[in-house]
C-alpha cells in the first residue's frame, strides 16, 4: 500500500494534474452548494450575528425591503409600499397580500408587528434590533388591518428604511417558529460540523417574468469548511459551485488555469488598520503611553509605512491604499477629497524630530533617550496580516523604530485589547456590512463606544477632536437629509484622516470564483457577494431543462 | 478474600479505581489550565461595532467566569452524575450530543490509524530485523525520518489533492513513531545472546523470532501499543481540523480557540479515560507476559 | 554502511559550518526585496525568494542554525526527563511505578496548549525572537517525554528482573549505582528512539505555537516557519526550489539517525 501511495504522490507532484481538469465530477443539476466557514451559531434570524447564521438568514428570510447588492438602490419586497415620517420616527408599510410562510401560515401584519418586538426586546439583545435603537422608550407598532401597519420608535433613525434589509420577517403563529420562512429556502436538515441543507420554499412569492415560481434550483448545500484549502480544492474539483470570499492567493491560482473562474469586483468596503494603545490606565510605561497619544507620532509613522507595497506584495495587487473607515466602494458616503497618506520617511522623520525624538546610530529615540521599540499584536492564522506586520517592521526599521511583531490566538487579543488593555498596538481588520456609517461606526467613533478601539468607554471625550467627533456622529444620526448627514461624515474622515486614531492600511478587494456552471452570477462588493441574486441563480442544465 | 481467590479481578479493580480517580483529577486540572489561561469569558461577538454597549455588556454577563474552579468543577460532576454534559457554548447544543455524533467519525480515525500504523511499522521493523540487511534498515528509516518531517498540514494536503480519504494521515503519522521504537526495541532483543544459541541449536527463523525476539520484548511493545493510542487521539486533532473531519479532534480545536469550558472538561476527561485505558490494559498484559516469561518451547 | 555513517557525519559538519559562518556566506535574511516576490533562483538569490521577497538560501541558512541548536537540545531534555521519570519507576517498581506512570497518563491527557497560552500571556511582548523560539523548545522539553517515559518504564521492568541484574545486585551494587550503571545503558536503543522522534517533531510543533505567539518571531526564520510556506493549496505550485527546506530537513533528520544507527545495528 505504501508502495502505490508513494507513486500517487509522485504523479501528483509532477504532473500537477489533479489541478487541470476541474468539474470533473458531474454535479447535480438540482442542487446548488457552496461552504460556510463554520457553523451557524444560530437559526434564529433576530441573533444572526456572525457570517454563518447571516448566510441562513439571507437565504431564508423573507425582508419588507431589499438593497440591491447590485444598483445599492433599496428595492420593495414583502412590502410594496412604505413611507417614513414624523422627522424619521415612524414608518408605515403597505404588504403584499395573499402570502403564506413555507409552512402555510398566512403572511399578514401581525407577523411583522411580532417580529418588531421581538427583535426590540432588550432582553434578547438583538443585533439586528441595535441598529433600531435611537433612544429610550418602547417602540409601538400599529396594525391598521392585514396588509398595513406602522412602526414608531422613540427617536428619529437615519436611514431608517434601509436598516429593514436585514429585518428577516417571522410568523406570529406558527408552530414551528423560526422553521417557517418567507424568503427562497428554508433549512430542512442540519448536521453539526457537516452541512446545512435547504430546500426550496413551495410558498415563496417570486416569480419570473415568464411566471415561473423561483427560485430555480431546488436545493442548496452549505459544507461546513473552516480550511481555505479544502474548499478551494472543491471547487477544483467541482463540488461546490462558488467561493463567495476568494484569498487572493487561490485567486491568482485559478485564473491561470481558467481566467474565466474568477471575478475582481474591485475595491470591497473592508478596511485593515493598526491602532496605538491610548488607555489611560493600561500597564504602558508613560513614555510609551506619551508617544502614541501624540499625533506627531501616529501621522509619522503611519508616513512610514508603503501601503502600494503593502497592497501588491501582501495582497497580490488586490488591494489599494485606505484613506480612512470608508472605502471608494461606499460611493455615497466616501469623502473623495482624501488621499491615502503618502510614503515619505524624510517627512516622517521631519515630524518626530519636531516632536522631540532624534536619531542615534540608527535607531530612534525619544527626548528621554528611550530607544523607539513597540509590539504589535494581531490574530495569528492570517497571513496577510502576518505579511503585513511583517513588511511594516521593514518599513519601520527604516525611521530607526524597531517593531516586534506577536501573533497571538484570537481569544487571547480579545482579552489584551478589551479587558486587560495590555498591548502597545494592534493590527486587525474592520468588515463593513453596510453602506451607512450610522449603524456600524457609531460605536467606533463615539468616544463612550465600545468598539473606540484606542481608547474606549471614555465617560468624556479625552481629546478635542473626539469631542468634535462625538458632535459630528450625533449630528448626523439625528439628521433626516442625506446631504447634511454626509457633511456631517465627511468631516469624521477629515479629523479621522488629520488625527490617525486609526492608522488605515488597505482595502481589500471582493475577489470570489464561480463555476461555469452557475448561471446568471453577478458577483459584487457588497455581501453576499456572489449569491445576493439566489433566487434568480440557475445552473446550466437547469437552464438546458428550461429551454 | 476475593481479592486473594481472584487476583487478576482485584488488579482490574484496582485499576478502575485508579482510573477514574485520575480522570477526575485529569478534569479538575483541565480546567483549572483553561480557566486560567487569558482569553478565557472573551467572545469574538464584543468586536462587532453593530452591537449597543447595553448588547456587549450582556454578552460579558452571559460568559462563565464568575465561580471559582472548585465550585464549577463540583457543580459539573454533579450535573454528569445525572447524565448531563452541558451545552457547548460555541456550538450551542448539548455536549452529549455532540460527543454521540462525532465520537464514530474519531473512532474510525484512530482506530484505521492505528492498524495502518502499525501494520506498517511493526512489518518494516520485523523486515529490518529479520533480514539483517543495512539497506532495508536505511530505506525504512528513511522512510520513517521523511513522514516524520512532512508537516501534518502538508501530508493532508497531499490526500486531499490526491482525493485520498484525509483520516489516513493519522496512520502516516503514527507510523514512523510505531516504526523506530519496534526497530530499537527488536534489535535490541535479537541481539541477545540467547538468540544467538536458539539459532546455533538449529530453531528456524519463525520460532526464532516469535518466542526469543518478539516475545522477549512483548511488554515494551504493549507498552508502546498504550501510548500508541494517546499518540494517534493527540494526532486526530490538527488532521481532523485540517481535513475538515466532523470528529472530536475537530471538535476540541474549535473548543480550545473559543475557551469552551464544558466541552474542553469533558474532552479532556475522555481522553483522560482513553489513555489510562489502554495504557492499563498494556501494562496488566505486560504484567501477564512478565509473569510468564518463563514458558518458552524446548 | 560505513560510508552512509561518514557521509551522515560530514554533512552535518558542513550544514553546521555553512550555518556558524551564515553571515558570511548569505545576506541578510530579512530584507525583503519587495520587487521580486516570489522569485525563481538567480545568482543573486541562489533558491529565490518568498512571498515578500527575501531571500531564500539565506533564510534556511539562518533557519537551520536556529532549528539544529535548539531541537536537538530540547529532544535531549526530553530524553532524559523520560529516562529519569519512567527509568526510576520501572526500576523501582510497585506503588511507586503504579503512581508515577498514573501522573504520565494524566500528564499525556492534559489540554497543554492551555499552559502554552499562559506562558505567552506572562512573557512580555517585547521579547527577542531568539528569546521568544528558546523559551518554546524548551517548554517542549519539558513537556514531550511523557509517552517515552511509559516505554522506557516497561522496559526498565524488564531490565529490572533480568539475570544480569540479579547478577549486579549480588555482587552488591544496589540503589542509583545499579540504576545509573547497569540499567540506563541498556535503555539506550528507547532513549535514541525518543530522542530521533523529537527533534522533527519539536521543530513542526515549534511551527505550529505561532498561532499561540510562541515560536519564532518575524524576522527570524526557523525550520518550522520556513515549511509552514508549504503548507498552503497555492504554495504547491511545482516551484521545485520551495522544496529545498523540506529535503535539508528530512536529510538532515536522516543524518542524525545514520550517526546513531552504528550503535543499533541489527547486523
Amino acid at each position: 500500500m505504501s508502495r502505490n501511495f508513494v507513486l500517487r504522490i509522485f504523479a501528483v507532484f509532477v504532473l500537477g494534474s489533479a489541478l487541470a481538469s476541474p468539474f470533473a465530477t458531474a454535479q447535480s443539476n438540482q442542487q446548488l452548494r457552496f461552504c460556510l466557514h463554520s457553523d451557524p451559531k444560530t437559526f434564529n434570524p433576530l441573533l444572526a450575528e456572525e457570517d454563518s447564521s447571516e448566510t441562513i438568514r439571507y437565504l431564508t428570510g423573507g425582508v419588507l425591503m431589499r438593497l440591491n447588492r447590485l444598483t445599492q438602490d433599496l428595492e420593495p419586497e414583502l412590502a410594496t409600499a412604505w413611507r417614513v415620517s414624523d422627522g424619521g420616527k415612524t414608518i408605515t408599510f403597505k404588504l403584499r397580500g395573499g402570502l403564506s410562510f413555507s409552512d402555510g401560515t398566512p403572511f399578514t401584519a401581525d407577523d411583522v408587528a411580532y417580529t418588531i418586538q421581538q427583535m426590540m426586546d432588550p432582553n434578547l439583545h438583538s443585533p439586528t434590533g441595535d441598529a433600531f435603537r435611537s433612544g429610550d422608550g418602547k417602540v409601538q407598532t400599529r396594525v391598521f388591518d392585514a396588509e398595513r401597519l406602522s412602526v414608531t420608535f422613540p427617536a428619529p433613525i437615519a436611514g431608517l428604511d434601509k436598516l429593514f434589509d436585514q429585518v428577516a420577517i417571522m410568523s406570529a403563529k406558527s408552530p414551528k417558529k423560526e422553521g417557517a420562512v418567507l424568503g427562497p429556502y428554508a433549512v430542512v436538515d442540519y448536521k453539526a460540523g457537516n452541512y446545512v441543507l435547504l430546500e426550496k420554499n413551495p410558498n415563496y412569492w417570486r416569480h419570473d417574468s415568464a411566471g415561473k415560481q423561483l427560485p430555480y434550483i431546488q436545493t442548496v448545500r452549505l459544507d461546513i469548511q473552516s480550511n481555505r484549502d479544502n474548499e478551494m480544492l472543491k471547487l477544483v474539483h467541482g463540488e461546490i459551485d462558488f467561493i463567495n470570499s476568494l484569498d487572493a492567493e487561490y485567486f491568482d491560482k485559478l485564473s491561470q488555469q481558467n481566467p474565466s473562474l474568477v471575478h475582481d469586483s474591485g475595491v470591497s468596503l473592508d478596511s485593515e488598520q493598526m491602532w496605538f494603545n491610548q488607555v489611560p490606565t493600561s500597564p504602558l510605561p508613560d513614555y510609551k503611553k506619551a508617544w502614541f497619544r501624540s499625533t506627531a507620532f501616529r501621522r509619522a509613522i503611519s508616513e512610514a509605512i508603503n501601503r502600494e507595497d503593502l497592497a501588491r506584495v501582501a495582497f497580490r495587487g488586490h488591494a489599494r491604499p485606505a484613506v480612512g473607515p470608508l472605502s471608494p466602494a461606499n460611493k455615497f458616503w466616501f469623502n473623495t477629497k482624501l488621499q491615502p497618506h503618502p510614503f515619505d520617511q524624510k517627512s516622517s522623520l521631519s515630524r518626530l524630530t519636531q516632536d522631540g525624538f532624534h536619531m542615534q546610530d540608527g535607531v530612534l529615540k525619544d527626548r528621554d533617550g528611550h530607544a523607539v521599540e513597540f509590539s504589535l499584536i494581531t490574530n495569528a492564522g492570517n497571513k496577510y496580516r502576518e505579511r503585513m506586520a511583517a513588511m511594516i517592521q521593514q518599513d519601520l526599521s527604516g525611521i530607526g523604530v524597531k517593531l516586534n511583531v506577536v501573533t497571538l490566538d484570537f481569544p487571547s487579543l480579545i482579552e489584551r485589547i478589551t479587558r486587560s488593555f495590555d498591548y502597545e498596538a494592534c493590527l486587525l481588520g474592520l468588515i463593513n456590512n453596510d453602506l451607512d456609517p450610522n449603524s456600524s461606526q457609531m460605536n467606533v467613533w463615539l468616544s463612550s463606544g465600545e468598539n473606540h478601539q484606542w481608547n474606549p468607554n471614555q465617560k468624556t471625550p479625552a481629546t478635542p477632536w473626539e469631542a468634535e467627533i462625538d458632535k459630528l456622529m450625533h449630528e448626523q444620526a439625528n439628521s433626516l437629509d442625506p446631504r447634511k448627514r454626509k457633511a456631517a461624515f465627511d468631516r469624521v474622515q477629515e479629523i479621522a484622516w488629520e488625527q490617525e486614531p486609526f492608522i488605515y492600511l488597505v482595502n481589500r478587494n471582493a475577489l470570489a470564483a464561480v463555476s461555469p456552471n452557475a448561471r446568471n452570477v453577478h458577483p459584487v462588493v457588497l455581501r453576499p457577494q456572489v449569491y445576493w441574486n439566489i433566487d434568480e441563480i440557475s445552473l446550466g442544465n437547469e437552464v438546458a431543462k428550461n429551454r | 478474600m476475593i481479592a486473594t481467590r481472584h487476583p487478576l479481578l482485584s488488579r482490574l479493580v484496582r485499576h478502575a479505581g485508579r482510573i477514574a480517580l485520575t480522570v477526575v483529577l485529569g478534569g479538575l486540572l483541565g480546567a483549572t489550565l483553561v480557566r486560567v489561561a487569558p482569553g478565557f469569558g472573551v467572545d469574538e461577538a464584543e468586536l462587532d461595532s453593530r452591537l449597543s454597549s447595553q448588547s456587549i455588556a450582556a454578552l460579558r454577563a452571559s460568559q462563565p467566569g464568575s465561580d471559582s474552579v472548585a465550585s464549577f468543577y463540583w457543580n459539573y460532576l454533579s450535573r454528569v452524575a445525572h447524565g448531563d454534559l452541558g451545552i457547548s457554548r460555541s456550538l450551542q447544543q448539548p455536549v452529549a450530543e455532540l460527543l454521540r455524533e462525532r465520537t464514530p467519525e474519531t473512532a474510525k480515525s484512530v482506530v484505521l490509524g492505528l492498524l495502518l500504523g502499525w501494520l506498517l511499522g511493526l512489518s518494516l521493523a520485523v523486515a529490518v530485523v529479520m533480514s539483517r540487511s543495512w539497506g532495508v534498515d536505511l530505506f525504512a528509516s528513511l522512510l520513517g525520518g521523511t513522514l516524520l518531517c512532512l508537516p501534518a498540514a502538508v501530508l493532508a494536503l497531499l490526500f486531499l489533492i490526491a482525493r485520498m480519504p484525509g483520516r489516513l494521515v493519522l496512520a502516516l503519522i503514527v507510523f514512523p513513531n510505531i516504526f523506530r521504537y519496534t526497530r530499537n526495541l527488536l534489535v535490541r532483543s535479537a541481539a541477545s545472546p540467547h538468540v544467538l544459541t536458539a539459532r546455533a541449536k538449529g530453531l528456524g527463523n519463525f520460532a526464532v523470532f516469535f518466542w526469543h525476539i518478539l516475545r522477549p520484548a512483548a511488554p515494551q511493545l504493549l507498552a508502546l501499543a498504550g501510548v500508541s493510542v494517546s499518540i494517534a487521539f493527540t494526532a486526530s486533532i490538527p488532521v481532523e481540523a485540517l481535513c475538515d473531519l466532523p470528529g472530536l479532534g475537530q471538535l476540541a480545536w474549535k473548543a480550545a480557540l473559543s475557551r469552551d469550558l464544558y466541552l474542553l472538561v469533558t474532552l479532556t476527561m475522555i481522553v483522560a479515560v482513553v489513555t489510562l485505558g489502554a495504557n492499563s490494559i498494556a501494562d496488566l498484559l505486560g504484567h501477564a507476559l512478565s509473569d510468564h516469561s518463563s514458558e518458552v518451547p524446548a | 554502511m560505513k560510508w552512509a555513517r561518514l557521509f551522515g557525519i560530514g554533512f552535518l559538519i558542513v550544514v553546521t559550518f555553512a550555518c556558524v559562518f551564515a553571515n558570511f556566506v548569505a545576506p541578510s535574511y530579512a530584507h525583503q526585496f519587495r520587487d521580486e516576490p516570489e522569485a525563481a533562483p538567480s545568482r543573486q538569490h541562489l533558491l529565490g525568494t518568498d512571498d515578500l521577497g527575501r531571500d531564500r538560501f539565506a533564510r534556511v541558512l539562518y533557519g537551520t542554525r536556529v532549528s539544529l541548536l535548539l531541537a536537538p537540545a530540547a529532544a535531549l531534555l526530553s530524553s532524559l526527563l523520560a529516562v529519569l521519570i519512567g527509568g526510576t519507576a520501572g526500576f523501582l517498581g510497585g506503588r511507586v511505578e503504579r503512581a508515577v506512570m498514573a501522573a504520565t497518563d494524566l500528564f499525556l491527557s492534559l489540554p497543554w496548549l492551555f499552559l502554552l497560552i499562559t506562558v505567552r500571556a506572562l512573557l512580555p511582548l517585547n521579547v527577542s525572537p531568539i528569546t521568544s523560539v528558546a523559551i518554546t523548545f524548551a517548554l517542549l522539553g519539558c513537556l514531550g517525554w511523557a509517552a517515552a517515559a511509559r516505554v522506557i518504564c516497561a522496559d526498565a521492568r524488564s531490565l529490572a528482573h533480568s539475570d544480569f541484574i540479579l547478577l549486579a545486585r549480588a555482587s552488591g551494587s544496589s540503589g542509583l549505582r545499579l540504576l545509573w550503571r547497569q540499567v540506563v545503558p541498556n535503555l539506550q536503543p528507547i532513549v535514541f528512539a525518543q530522542f530521533w522522534i523529537s527533534i522533527p517533531v519539536f521543530i513542526l510543533t515549534e511551527a505550529n505555537l505561532g498561532v499561540l505567539g510562541l515560536g519564532v518571531a518575524e524576522p527570524l526564520p526557523s525550520w518550522g516557519s520556513l515549511l509552514r510556506e508549504l503548507q498552503s493549496y497555492s504554495a504547491i505550485t511545482g516551484q521545485p526550489w520551495q522544496f529545498v527546506p523540506l529535503i535539508l530537513f528530512v536529510v538532515v533528520v536522516s543524518c542524525f539517525h545514520l550517526v546513531l544507527l552504528e550503535q543499533e545495528s541489527p547486523a
